[in-house]
């Protein structure tokens, strides 16, 4: 029986050097602009304003920049915690909820006691997001131990009860009887407001140290390295000696406490409204999902990453208010160039060669082998 | 003139930067046995992966009864009429042995019909092998199931054979009448490759030996006129010495009493039954038995990772039962259990061989980061005095060959000087060279004074190294015997079950 050979051949590549590595995502990058720069050029838009709108969208006055850097950085805190679960292999896709939650706790906080000092009522607000963040992950961590329930199916389906509470205070306690029939919650008392640094509130200041922050934990600290372990093996953390469920705990607890804090830091930074409402993720956390891998679970790659997606993101509303294109538009051109960088992730991992004229090839790898 | 059943000419195989084979010649004639001979990461599977289709070697040619193929899938490979044994068998466990033989052939149309015990039954006799059709998979002893395996690959009508480390499991009894199948099938011209480290089977069995050294097919013997010296060093490259020393120290008191131990799995079956044994200091006690007698949960519970259900552990005669292993850790107890997978527990995979050394005392650093300066000197150090073939030491344990993790999972339990070692497989698949150091350093350890358990495979080594072999047979020990004056078919028997006439 004889066959001819298949023409292609993936295998795996030796890994990259990081220079090599950078320079092949920024091969990516161009990749992606040009292919759908493409497909704005087909759906017959002036693709010159296009891309004036893209770069005046986020660049254009401290406004635009101010909303490009608002737009990054629930992103970039929320990445940051799910990098921390996925780094132990724990699948935590409920960084929605726990976002969510984060902003209840400290808008709670914040009706509670509006007349605290201004200090004293931000770092209480700050500490309730993060504990009601993370009181929602380790609620799924908890099961995961004891019972071994399954954390993406449980950590997804709080999301929703989640969001279905703040439903509920919106239209029950919390309601805003200032607002007439419309349901809303009332915008938090200024006294419970982010202060400003440089034009635009603190959150930045935080996002970075917590990117600095989350490298150290990672690489250099023991509890880094203990999500390490229970990340590659469960059971060989057992063997070392490690507290398996209390290590979980643990990092889900961190993981989902970031993410509240990200809600708290929303709710009280965010310039236009400081207001909880049905909307304060807004798919944040499953985006956050993407960044994460796409960063390869680095933080400074998240941070590189998220940039990126803010970018995209405030670039899309410029288009579609700029251009009078629809929301539809602007999403296939987000996935286009998504589609393209994941797909140079590919070959970035494994070298595809084509086999033509196998038999001729074959003498030339044979000579080499042989010197 | 015979045809060659199977030719190799110029095999070449890389894996990125590595080369798993280069330029192999192997041939493999109709009614012979071919052993294949290597050391661990010469290349040997990386070989046969190619022949059963897993892999497509980058140069060189496949011959099958003279005609030039490609392989390119394991379907491919099967309609070329060979069959592979695997080490880990691939059958259904709740299926009958006719169901699973059954199963992988493409000429059944129905596969559950009332006649199928019967054809199995009828095909097994017309081979000459013996297996009782109805019996499920998970009722069968390990030699069982390999019979049903090969029968398996034979009813699809492979006349090619490659087995690989099929006698790893096996019993020396079991063994020899694997050999006895293995002949029969050689009569009936079969081609049949075995892949084995053990070279008394070699010689036992084989009838040519292809020897790799470092993916390069180096010679190919009449085993009738070789001996196992020059093929060990055909093998290493350069001679070597084969014997295995007992040195004798004069320590004396007793480290570990187990007395009366019971101990059941996660499903809350049984695991050990009563089992009481003492372990002397400079003493190495060797742990025979079948595979899954108990062997692991012997470990796991000196260790502390599986409770005690019934009995006591004593360490110098304090109880061990309650502590967590970390506990059991400090007051220098420690376990390298080399699984099957070699990876499964003991070393995290993913990360680097600095970072596996610090497994067990990374916590014992002062403040909450980790010290990677003393470990990386402690990486260094294991890699040199055990040889370890590694780019680096900062270079993922997963991306290293079998044999290499081992030593770095042995390096670091014996570094950190316990005084109970307990070693389970500690040569599993290791080649001989990396074998009869490993010896070594367990020798070391007993003349300092450790106890050493000493889990093992191959009875000859096991009878030449320990002192004294303890045997496991369902979770019972059936003989604790002196292994200066012991047989290996006594330890056979035991194995089996047979009752324990000595006791020492």
């Amino acid at each position: 029986m004889k066959k001819r050979e298949s023409i292609i051949h993936i295998s795996k590549r030796p890994p990259l050097s990081n220079w090599k590595m950078a320079t092949y995502y920024g091969l990516a990058i161009l990749c992606a602009v040009l292919i759908s720069s493409l497909f704005v050029i087909l759906t017959g838009t002036d693709i010159v304003k296009f891309y004036q709108f893209v770069i005046d969208g986020s660049f254009k006055s401290d406004l635009s920049m101010r909303g490009l850097v608002r737009n990054i950085l629930p992103l970039l805190i929320t990445s940051l915690g799910v990098a921390v679960a996925f780094k132990m292999k724990f699948w935590n896709i409920g960084a929605e909820g726990q976002l969510i939650m984060g902003a209840v706790g400290a808008t709670f906080v914040a009706f509670t006691f509006p007349n605290l000092p201004h200090g004293l009522l931000i770092l209480l607000m700050a500490l309730a997001g993060i504990l009601a963040g993370g009181i929602w992950g380790l609620l799924v961590a908890f099961f995961n131990c004891k019972f071994g329930t399954n954390e993406t199916l449980l950590t997804l389906m709080l999301n929703y009860v989640a969001l279905y509470i703040v439903q509920w205070l919106r239209d029950g306690p919390w309601r805003d009887p200032a607002a007439k029939g419309f349901q809303k919650i009332p915008s938090l008392p200024k006294n419970a407001w982010l202060d400003q640094v440089g034009g635009i509130d603190i959150t930045w200041i935080i996002a970075l140290g917590l990117v600095v922050l989350l490298f150290v934990y990672f690489k250099y600290t023991k509890q880094g390295y203990e999500i390490s372990v229970v990340g590659d093996s469960k059971g060989t953390a057992h063997y070392a000696g490690m507290n398996v469920n209390g290590i979980v705990m643990r990092t889900v607890f961190i993981s989902a406490a970031i993410c509240g804090l990200a809600g708290m830091l929303h709710v009280s930074g965010d310039a236009t409204t400081h207001q909880l409402t049905m909307g304060v993720a807004n798919g944040v956390g499953f985006t956050a999902i993407i960044v994460a891998w796409l960063a390869k679970l680095n933080p400074f790659g998240v941070l590189v990453v998220s940039f990126f997606f803010g970018l995209l993101e405030k670039s899309s509303g410029a288009i579609e208010s700029g251009l009078h294109l629809s929301k539809a538009f602007t999403d296939v051109y987000q996935g286009i160039i998504l589609f393209v960088i994941l797909g140079f992730d590919f070959f970035i991992r494994y070298r595809v060669s084509l086999r033509l004229g196998s038999k001729k090839k074959n003498k030339e790898l044979k000579g080499e082998a042989e010197q | 003139m015979q045809k060659e059943a199977i030719r190799l000419t110029g095999i070449t195989k890389t894996f990125g930067s590595v080369v798993a084979n280069r330029n192999v010649h192997l041939e493999v004639r109709r009614g012979e046995i071919l052993a294949l001979l290597g050391e661990n990461g010469s290349g040997k599977t990386t070989l046969m992966n190619m022949l059963s289709g897993i892999y497509r070697p980058d140069s060189g040619s496949i011959e099958i009864n003279g005609v030039p193929v490609v392989i390119q899938s394991p379907e491919d490979s099967k309609r070329l009429g060979i069959g592979m044994i695997h080490q880990h068998f691939k059958l259904v466990e709740v299926m009958s042995a006719a169901d699973n033989i059954l199963l992988g052939s493409n000429q059944e149309k129905k596969i559950l019909s009332a006649s199928r015990f019967e054809k199995v039954k009828a095909f097994c006799e017309e081979i000459g092998m013996e297996v009782d059709p109805k019996k499920k998979i998970y009722d069968m002893a390990v030699s069982e199931k390999q019979t049903v395996e090969i029968i398996k690959v034979l009813y699809q009508g492979a006349d090619i054979l490659i087995l690989d480390e099929p006698t790893a499991v096996l019993t020396p009894q079991e063994t020899e009448r694997l050999f006895d199948i293995l002949r029969k099938m050689r009569e009936k011209g079969a081609a049949i490759i075995i892949i084995t480290h053990k070279l008394n089977e070699v010689m036992a069995v084989s009838d040519r030996v292809t020897i790799l050294r470092k993916g390069e097919s180096v010679a190919t013997v009449e085993t009738a006129k070789t001996t196992i010296k020059e093929l060990t060093e055909l093998m290493v490259g350069h001679a070597v010495s084969l014997s295995i020393d007992r040195p004798d120290n004069d320590h004396t008191g007793t480290l570990l009493n187990v007395h009366h131990l019971s101990v059941c799995d996660e499903h809350g079956v049984e695991r050990l039954k009563d089992v009481s044994f003492d372990l002397n200091s400079g003493e190495i006690l060797g742990v025979a038995g079948v595979a899954g007698s108990g062997q692991k949960e012997l470990c796991e519970a000196i260790a502390g990772l599986l409770p005690i259900h019934k009995g006591a552990i004593l360490f110098k005669k304090e109880n061990i039962e309650g502590k967590s292993p970390r506990e059991i850790i400090k007051i220098g107890i420690g376990m390298s259990f080399i699984p099957e997978d070699r990876l499964g527990m003991g070393l995290a995979a993913s990360l680097s061989i600095t970072d596996n050394m610090i497994l067990k005392n990374y916590h014992r650093s002062k403040g909450p980061l980790v010290n990677r300066k003393k470990a990386a000197k402690q990486a260094q150090s294991v890699v040199e005095r055990y040889q370890v073939s590694t780019p680096s030491i900062h270079t993922a344990v997963r991306k290293l060959s079998g044999g290499n993790v081992q030593k770095v999972l042995l390096g670091r339990e014996i570094d950190a000087a316990p005084s109970v070692l307990i070693t389970a497989y500690a040569v599993r698949g290791l080649d001989i060279h990396s074998s009869y150091m490993i010896y070594d350093e367990i020798n070391k350890q007993k003349q300092n004074g450790v106890g050493v358990l000493f889990v093992g495979e191959d009875l000859d080594v096991m009878l030449e190294l320990c002192d004294r072999v303890l045997v496991l047979c369902h979770g019972e020990i059936t003989g604790i015997v002196d292994a200066k004056t012991t047989t290996k078919e006594t330890l056979g028997l035991l194995m089996t079950g047979a009752e324990g006439e000595a006791k020492a």
